[in-house]
């Protein structure tokens, strides 16, 4: 089947199965390998994207299914070489070990941003149940998270993506670049 | 060059790794793309145990995009068979391990063909096609019944039994007889705990690439373990060492379940010399939790004697230890790493040891994040429980009444480990104030007189373990067939830049960055000028890998007398450049100066004075490199105190974690933000031993929890915010002082929360409940319990036989 499809900014067209999942067509065919694939079954959320600035899991979704949609993954986040405010606060909070769901978590953290602005742990904490870490115990993610919150205020959104000048503030513990 | 401006060691470094783990610039194996790759995808038993009667190929071959399927028939002339380094005794059995089954299966899930095809869809495709006709035989799934070898999992073995390996202090000499100990003791305490099978469940699934091209097996795989792994693939294929390159690039955890020489890197390796072309598998989840190894799955039978004051006078512990079908990298050795940590912090008189390895009709067992020593740390965690109980004695001072003073080290323990530091005393006051244990214990109290339905319980855990794997000479007393030293070099470029090789393979814990520190702090350069290379073994030639929390004991160590070597040459060179005696030299924040002048010369000038090699000493090589091996003494011991109080809803079963204190000892810290994360994820999976997480086979050997819906790796929601701070004794035992925290979280934490769960509940006629404690199995316990409180719910032998601690 044919499909178009905007993905982080670029337009692509291309003839795809229609059984390929959106995240193997941004994988294998895009060559977006930012977006991992950590289960079958939608449970772990490391393949988590927005499509048309809403999270969704691209291992549950076919690539024909975001035809005429717009896909933003964890690459096309960041913006004339400054990095999201949730990458930055990831970074600055020690919110990553071996990093392999951080993609997804990041997503699902600027959707979750976008419902709730200043959300408190527990809201952090459910907002997050379908994405799963191993390294970090998530006290870190949710830390994250939450200064992310502090550092985009109003509030970001799906029409209002934000990119933050700050590289380093003042939760960061030290150093920075 | 600018010299430092303060000390690296101790600093909260943000992460050097972050910037592409956050930007989705990430190494993963499964990005690799390579020029006419292959992809490989393998079909899997769907029964435990079976003879092989026929594989028909002939519909799959003839699919579209397949280039060949093959069978253990195809690769049984070249397959070897999968390694075990560890034969923990001399009669240890030891099956064959085909990479691919050959003639039978003897777990499901286990690999008996391949598919190899154009692209992955295809290659799974095809799968489907290939017809196995299975001869099924009896399941071998319960360890009990296994030791009865009514039906045997390898029948040529003759028996299930695996091995016996005795540790006995009598006998070694340090320490009495357990038998006599028991005999003549005040009080004995026996009870039976059963360890659950677990997954390790790193979130990045297994992939390999391989690459036969240029004279040169290349191969990328989602490793912990890259040296060891070309080393093995060599033994188990013939292929030369030397013409084996193994990479493990960006690793998305591993926990020791990455700590693995696989079936399918062994086929992945044959199919691509096969096919003369790039092959890539990667696993989905449901084959990780099929066939990578599994963890723990124990049964531990504790005896335990003590006099009436609390004092503890034996510790007897025997063990059945499922090693699942085959023996892997160090299947057979994992509860015998447990066999120097069963005493724990506590001054045992006499300990005898005792575990037998048993073969069963499951996936094989081998490292999961602290290996053997969360088994003994449980273990001994919930007997000073029930001795507390036994006596009526507050379960903290039964501890603080038997463990090692903080003036009595170095002490040397009845399992015959010498302890070089640490002071229990001071992390468990530290503990309790943050803790609030006196006020938690009044609550508890008011709870109870009034019958709330929600009981509060607060549950202790003072662990140690044993880390830096490991003196050399200690491996090979235990039989170990490789080495525990670990290599670091330093290559200093003429521009005052820095490169170290790290013998280390680091899958998240941040080397990179640790290691910059460490080597900025010693030699006097900025943190951003150093660059850490790993993981592949055409740059790092040698090394032992991480696990065991040994990289920064171990490979911290030699990284620190790398750099000792270099600054002992610039030393030598700076004196000939400053036309100075070398013992007038003084070394200080990056610069070399001539003792009471103001003459100096950078680490920068003298590495530049290397490079160029225009006028060095006589007999000085030019260029200032350093390597060095270090092989350590002694294990390092971190420890700790965890405390945890759990809300226990009795009309449910439900657990809460209300709180969650651990203070840990881990010696000086490198990094803190890397160390309180390294406790933050331990303490979650720790927690999920006790709570959530259990591999389950049902009673045909198919595992029924192999998906994220089914197996439960907790998330966000289902934990608390942990309180973590720290006390320090450095270790003695390496110049950093440093002792290892990767699995201190995971060791402490299990005892901690089940005995707060217990404590919530024992009033109400519980004495035990399975792990992991789900609300289903706490609720049936108390209804045990409710129903006759005046007998103990779990009968006399603890979990295995308590009729209300299961369900």
């Amino acid at each position: 089947m044919h499909i178009s499809v905007n993905v982080d900014g670029v337009t692509y067209a291309d003839e795809v199965e229609p059984r390929l999942l959106l995240v193997h067509y941004l994988r294998e065919r895009l060559g977006k390998t930012g977006t991992v694939v950590g289960c079958d079954t939608g449970n772990c959320g490391a393949c988590t994207v927005h499509l048309d600035g809403h999270s969704v899991k691209s291992c549950q979704m076919f690539a024909v299914q975001a035809n005429g949609h717009e896909v933003t993954t964890i690459e096309g986040l960041a913006r004339d070489g400054k990095l999201h405010p949730v990458q930055q606060a990831f970074r600055s909070n020690h919110a990553l070990q071996c990093g392999f769901c951080t993609p997804g978590m990041i997503m699902q953290a600027i959707d979750l941003l976008a419902d709730e602005p200043d959300p408190d742990d527990e809201t952090v904490r459910k907002g997050l149940e379908g994405n799963l870490c191993r390294c970090t115990g998530y006290q870190n993610i949710v830390r994250a998270v939450q200064d992310a919150a502090h550092r985009m205020r109003p509030g970001a959104g799906p029409k209002m993506e934000q990119h933050s000048d700050d590289h380093v503030t003042a939760t960061q513990p030290v150093g920075g670049e | 060059m600018t010299a430092t401006a303060e000390p690296e060691v101790g600093k909260a470094r943000l992460r050097k790794e972050d910037a592409r783990l956050i930007t989705g610039q990430t190494k993963w194996t499964d990005n690799i793309q390579l020029t006419g790759m292959l992809h490989m995808a393998v079909l899997r038993s769907p029964v435990a145990h079976a003879r092989i009667r026929h594989i028909d190929c002939s519909r799959a071959t003839a699919m579209p995009g397949v280039a060949l399927v093959l069978t253990g028939e195809d690769f049984a002339a070249e397959q070897g068979s999968l390694p075990c380094a560890w034969p923990i005794t001399e009669d240890m059995k030891s099956p064959p391990a085909p990479a691919l089954a050959v003639d039978q299966v003897n777990f499901a899930g286990e690999a008996v063909a391949l598919v190899i095809a154009d692209n992955a869809y295809r290659a799974a495709d095809a799968l489907a096609a290939i017809d196995v006709d299975y001869d099924e035989l009896p399941v071998v799934l319960d360890m009990e019944e296994a030791l009865k070898d009514q039906d045997l999992v390898h029948p040529d073995l003759g028996t299930n039994k695996c091995a016996t390996w005795v540790f006995d202090s009598a006998e070694a000499g340090s320490g009495t007889d357990v038998e006599e100990a028991i005999a003549s003791a005040e009080v004995v305490i026996e009870r039976t705990f059963r360890q659950q099978r677990l997954i390790p469940s790193f979130m990045e699934p297994r992939s390999v690439v391989v690459d036969p091209s240029a004279d040169m097996f290349t191969m990328w795989s989602a490793t912990q373990i890259p040296h060891i792994l070309r080393w093995m693939l060599s033994a188990v294929t013939g292929i030369a060492e030397h013409k084996i390159r193994v990479i493990a690039p960006d690793v998305g955890g591993g926990f020791g379940g990455k700590l693995q020489v696989t079936p399918e890197e062994v086929l992945c390796l044959l199919a691509a010399r096969r096919m003369g072309r790039p092959v890539k598998w990667t696993e989905s989840r449901t084959e990780s939790m099929l066939s990578a190894h599994h963890g723990r799955d124990q049964i531990q039978k504790i005896t335990l004697s003590a006099r009436r004051d609390g004092t503890v006078t034996g510790l007897k512990v025997e063990l059945l230890a499922d090693m699942g079908a085959y023996l892997r990298l160090v299947t057979p050795g994992i509860p015998i790493l447990g066999a120097f940590m069963f005493n724990a912090i506590y001054k045992f008189p006499a300990y005898r040891f005792e575990c037998t390895n048993v073969f069963t009709n499951k996936t094989p067992t081998d490292a999961y994040r602290g290996a053997g020593r969360p088994e003994a740390t449980f273990a001994i965690e919930r007997m000073m429980d029930e001795l507390a109980v036994e006596l009526g004695m507050d379960p903290m001072k039964i501890r603080e009444m038997n463990w090692i003073k903080h003036d009595e080290f170095p002490f040397t323990t009845v399992a015959g480990m010498t302890y070089d530091s640490g002071n229990y005393e001071a992390a468990t006051a530290r503990a309790m104030e943050l803790f609030g244990y006196d006020d938690l214990r009044e609550e508890q109290k008011r709870r109870r007189e009034s019958g709330d339905p929600v009981q509060l319980g607060i549950g202790i855990s003072t662990y140690t373990e044993m880390c830096g794997l490991a003196p050399s000479r200690v491996l090979g007393a235990l039989r170990y067939a490789a080495g525990g030293w670990e290599t670091a070099s330093i290559r200093m470029l003429p521009t005052g830049k820095v490169e170290v090789i790290t013998g280390t393979s680091p899958h998240g814990q941040g080397h990179e960055t640790v290691w910059s520190q460490i080597v900025a702090d010693r030699l006097g350069v900025p943190f951003e000028d150093v660059e850490v290379l790993h993981g592949d073994t055409a740059s790092s030639h040698k090394g032992m890998d991480s696990y065991g929390s040994r990289s920064l004991t171990v490979g911290g160590t030699a990284l620190v007398h790398a750099a000792d070597k270099v600054l002992a040459k610039a030393r030598k060179l700076a004196a000939h450049m400053m036309e100075c005696d070398e013992a007038d030299v003084e070394f200080a924040a990056g610069s070399f100066s001539v003792r009471g002048t103001s003459t100096a010369r950078t680490l920068g000038d003298v590495v530049l004075a290397a490079h160029v090699a225009h006028d060095l000493p006589e007999g000085m090589e030019p260029g200032m490199d350093a390597d060095a091996t270090f092989d350590p003494d002694n294990f390092s011991f971190p420890h700790g105190t965890h405390l945890c109080a759990t809300e226990v809803d009795t009309e449910t079963g439900m657990v809460k974690i209300r709180s969650y204190v651990a203070v840990d000892d881990v010696g000086t810290v490198v990094n803190p933000l890397i160390v309180d994360g390294q406790v933050h994820g331990g303490l979650a999976q720790g927690i999920a031993q006790a709570l959530y997480e259990e591999a389950i086979h049902d009673e045909m050997g198919t595992l029924t929890t192999a998906t994220f819906a089914d197996y439960l790796v907790p998330s966000a929601a289902d934990l608390p915010a942990f309180m973590t701070a720290r006390t320090a004794t450095p270790a003695t035992s390496n110049p950093l002082g440093v002792k290892g925290v990767g699995e201190a979280g995971t060791i402490a934490s299990t005892p901690a929360v089940v005995n707060s769960v217990l404590d919530a509940v024992r009033h109400l006629g519980v004495r035990d409940i399975e792990m992991p404690l789900s609300p289903e199995r706490v609720w049936t316990a108390l209804q045990g319990g409710s129903a006759d409180a005046s007998t103990p719910a779990a009968g006399g032998l603890g979990s295995i036989d308590a009729q209300g601690g299961q369900s």
